[in-house]
Parts: structure tokens; sequence; C-alpha cells
């Protein structure tokens, strides 16, 4: 996907082009700025804050500091436990459904599907309010469990899988049929081997969606043992408690870290993956 | 397939997803609307119906209009720059420049950092003097500014929070349309001797209006749904100058904990996306590329 697609197109003075090669550098180094800082002040103690010596010497004390004001062991712990369930859940329930979807033909499709595509647009943020009721009422505050419910079917997964099935060669599912696979097994040898970077894809999207998610989890969890990441780091980073700079640095890139390093090292299969379940 | 004789497997296939989607979707949508018409129950007292009471409250409620208003102004905001800004990245990432693949990776990079990181990290470069932004500025003989303290330039902080968090994410979408495009259209563009910003106007940009769709509508979409960086770096304030749609209905039915009247105003915010789903599914999707 690196493939350069040089332009060949001629009548372009060197000048305005070396220009615009600059502002393409300026622009990239506008969007690093933030980030190179941050990695910056995490890395280096107070007095260097502002003060950008390049023989500063780099410590770990921020990070150190950090894990131990609160308890991140525990809201690492609590989000894994929470994509765990959300994708182990996401991934079988519209595994299930896309297939329906895609093979088979029943009244009432049409009409089901859009009523699946509902949630695309109307997403569980929208209906905090009645979802913090129903899990209430239920007497699922304050889980983890609760934490997930809204997110175990997507709508999303949904369609991107029925896309994939749609795929898959009628022939394959004949030859399968004849040699007397039942549906559940047809699904499983044939339709999902078939599907697998569309797996993939939808699996890291979905992590990073979850992993980054804080509106719902602050909502619907007030303590230690359930607070995923994003709402223990935003309780610890509250302004009243007077944090220092470094120390907040270093605890969101610590809190970012599963995914910042999965990403500087499958850089390009980040990317697809992200592409892949965007065009679909 | 047989087709004529009724089939179980599809709906046993179906199950779990309906359980899950009506529990979660469809029928806390129809719940809001509900309860928006009910005066919340008190002690022994069951809810009252009250009809629009909510609704017309609502319309004398300064704040709500404020709210509607911030939004509109985020949202006619963030979307356009976003675009815009996507498109460039994508087009600089997609020639042949030198270290393409590390500027890709920076563009990206705010994408998979969560939100709330994001907010905290922007919360220091906004603030007044000692801040990133404000150190910068001094170079150029600005004063100081409480960039997040004043009403005139809360809104517009958290906006270009947002745009730097989300404009590497479009790109995504950019890149892929135009790594699709075909080769010989550039070829013959330079045969009939077109200069290159004429190329982007006629060819390149009509090609990528599929994709501009698209994600217009999920920019608009995201700008109603991510209220993280309001709640780390304005709290909607000062004077609810931030203060955004879903963030007043988060206060008021999780601090106030008045969730009749959070109701009648998630009826509002659910009013505006079943718009955008209309435009999406009903206009747009004709000429959208997916399908």
């Amino acid at each position: 996907m690196i493939q350069a697609n040089a332009s060949p197109i001629a009548g372009t003075n060197g000048a305005s082009r070396a220009l615009e090669t600059v502002g393409a550098y300026m622009l990239a180094l506008l969007w690093a700025l933030p980030f190179l800082y941050v990695v910056w002040t995490a890395f280096h103690s107070a007095e260097y804050e502002v003060n950008f010596n390049l023989f500063a010497p780099i410590t770990l004390e921020n990070f150190v500091t950090a894990w131990h004001s609160a308890p991140f062991a525990r809201y690492f712990l609590n989000t894994f436990m929470l994509i765990t369930m959300v994708l182990a859940s996401q991934l079988v329930v519209c595994t299930l459904a896309a297939y329906a979807f895609a093979k088979y033909d029943f009244p009432g499709k049409t009409i089901l599907f859009f009523l699946v595509l509902v949630q695309l647009m109307i997403m569980p943020e929208a209906l905090m309010v009645e979802n913090y009721a129903t899990a209430a009422s239920l007497g699922l505050v304050d889980t983890i469990v609760a934490m997930g419910l809204p997110y175990l079917a997507s709508a999303f997964g949904i369609f991107l899988l029925r896309q994939t099935f749609m795929t898959v060669p009628k022939e394959l599912d004949d030859a399968a049929r004849i040699e007397g696979a039942g549906p559940l097994k047809i699904l499983l040898k044939v339709y999902v081997p078939l599907a697998k970077p569309v797996y993939i894809a939808y699996g890291l999207v979905s992590v990073s969606y979850h992993w980054n998610n804080l509106l719902w989890p602050l909502v619907v969890t007030n303590s230690v043992t359930t607070r995923p990441l994003t709402v223990g780091l935003q309780v610890f980073s509250s302004p009243d408690q007077g944090v220092q700079w470094g120390i907040i640095s270093a605890a969101a890139l610590m809190t970012s870290a599963p995914l910042l390093i999965g990403f500087l090292l499958f850089q390009r299969q980040f990317v697809q993956s992200f592409m892949r379940a965007g065009i679909k | 397939m047989a087709r004529s004789r009724f089939q179980l497997a599809p709906w046993i296939l179906l199950l779990p997803a309906t359980v899950l989607l009506v529990a979660f979707t469809h029928y806390p949508a129809v719940m809001t609307m509900v309860k928006s018409l009910y005066r919340l129950p008190k002690g022994s007292r069951p809810a009252k119906f009250v009809g629009t009471e909510h609704y017309v409250s609502m319309i004398n409620d300064p704040v709500f209009w404020a709210s509607l208003k911030n939004s509109m102004i985020y949202a006619l905001g963030t979307v356009p720059m976003a675009i815009g800004l996507s498109m460039l990245m994508a087009i600089i990432v997609n020639s042949a420049i030198k270290g393409r693949s590390l500027m890709r990776m920076f563009f990206f990079l705010p994408t998979i950092l969560p939100m709330i990181a994001v907010a905290n990290i922007w919360l220091f470069f906004y603030t007044p003097s000692y801040g990133l932004i404000d150190q910068f500025l001094s170079l150029f003989g600005f004063e100081q500014h409480n960039w997040l303290g004043d009403p005139d330039t809360a809104l517009g902080s958290l906006m270009v929070t947002a745009i730097w968090k989300e404009a590497g994410f479009f790109m995504i979408f950019y890149l892929a349309a135009l790594q699709q495009m075909n080769p010989t259209l550039a070829e013959a563009a330079a045969l009939e001797g077109a200069g290159r910003w004429y190329f982007f106007r006629r060819v390149t940009f009509p090609l990528l209006m599929p994709t501009t769709l698209f994600v217009m509508i999920n920019a608009i979409i995201n700008s109603f749904r991510l209220i993280d960086h309001v709640i780390v770096l304005t709290r909607g304030g000062p004077d609810n100058a931030s203060t955004i749609l879903l963030y007043y209905i988060y206060m008021v039915a999780f601090r106030y904990w008045d969730t009749a009247y959070a109701s009648a105003l998630t009826m509002v915010l659910l009013v505006i996306l079943a718009g955008l789903a209309f435009i999406q599914f009903g206009i747009l999707d004709r000429k959208i590329h997916y399908k």
C-alpha cells in the first residue's frame, strides 16, 4: 500500500513544488509535535517541561510515580476483562447474524436488516440515560458486565461480516453441503476462514474503540474494582488533584501503551485494518 | 437454498443479535420517548403523565438553546476542517514525497490514543502563559491568553483538539480511495498538459466525492457523540460557552438526576441523528461506494 503514485503531471515549476514539499513537512511536524512533546515531558523531570535541552537526563520517575498514585494495575485488568468480554460476544453474535443475512432468504429480512443498521446511527452513547435505567433495574450498575452490555451486539460488525460473507462463492457452500456438512459446520469451515482478514480488521477497530471509550463506563461505574483505564485516568488527572504534567503525560502514555506499541510495531496492519473496516 | 418452506435456522442465528439490539437500542429509544412525557416518580407518588411539559420547559431553557447552538457551531467548524485536512494528508502520504511512511504514522497516531488522554495532554497545551501554545505564540509577540477560560475561545479550543484527533482517521478513507484511482487518468492528463491543481479540481476531487460524503456523515455523527474532551477541558464552561448537546444531557441526567428532562433532551438528539440517517440512507446512499 505504500506504492507511490508519483505524479507524472508536468507543467509545475520547481519553486512551487518545493514550497508544497515544505508545507507538507510543516503539517506533519505540526501533527507530530503534541505527541513528541508528551513523550518529552513524560521522560524528563519537571524542570525540563519548557526547557528543551537535548542532553537533559532521561528518567522513568514520572512513570513510577504515576503507577503508584492510582491503582493502574487494577484498571488495566478491568479494561482487559471489558474488551475480552465485548470482543468475544461481538464476534459470536455478529458472525451468526451476518451468516443469516448473507445465506438465507426469509420474510422480513430487509426490514430486520434495516432495524439492525439503526444502531449505526443511534449509537449507545445517545441512549445512556435509558441504558443506565436498564442496568440499574438489572442490578448491574458498577459492574464490568454493565460497561459491556450496550456493545455486545454491533451493527457495524454485522454489516461488515455480511458484506464479506456475501462474497463467498456459492460453489464452496454447495460442495460442503454435498459432503453432508450442516449450516453451522459450513459457517465454521467455509465462511469464517475466508473472512479471516476482516475478523482481524474488525477486532483491531473494536479493541481500540473499547480501550479508548470513556463516556458510558464513566456513567455506569463508580469504584476502583470496575473502572477501566480511561475512567481511571479521568479520576487521576482531575484538575483539583494538582498533579504534575510530567506525571499526567506518563499516565496518558501508560494507559495508551498497549495500543501504541501495537501500532508502532504493526503500523501497516493497523492502517490497513482501519481501511478495510471503513470501506466495506 | 430452499425458498419455499419455512426455515428455522436464520431465526435462531439472528436471535442473540436481535435480543441485544432491541434491549439496548430500540427499547431504550422508545422508552426515552415515553419517559419524556412523564414527570419522575417521587417517593410513593407514581410517575405522572405531563404531556409536553418537559418540551415546553426546554423551549424556555436558555442552556438548551446554547447547547444546540454550540453543537451546530462545533459540527460546522470541525467537519469541513477535518475533511479538508484529511484529504490533504492523504494526498501528501500518497505522493512520492520522502519520509511518507513516517508522516502517515504521525497523521494516524492521534486516532489510536484515547480521547481522554489526548484531552489531558491538550489541557497542558492550553494552560495560560506556561502552556505550549502560549509559549509558541509569545515568540511572535502575542500576549498570553486563557484559551479554555474565555467564552470566545473555549469552544474553538475543543474543536482544534478534536480535529487533531480525528483528521488522521478520515485520512485512511481518502488514502484507500486514492489508491483505487486509475493511474492512467494522471498519465492522460499529463499528455494533455493539465496542471496539477487543475487535475485535482477536475479529476481527483470529483472522484473522491463518495468518500467525502461518507466521511462527512461519520464526522457529523462523531461531533454529536464524543464529549470526553468537553469533560476534561472545559466542563461546558465558562458560562455554558462550550456546552454541547450530549454534554448537557450528561449533566442533566447524571449530575442533576433529572432523567425525565434528560429524556426530552435526548429526543432532540435522536431526531437529529434520525435526520442524518435519513439523509445517508435515503439520498446519499445511491452515490456512496459501499454496497
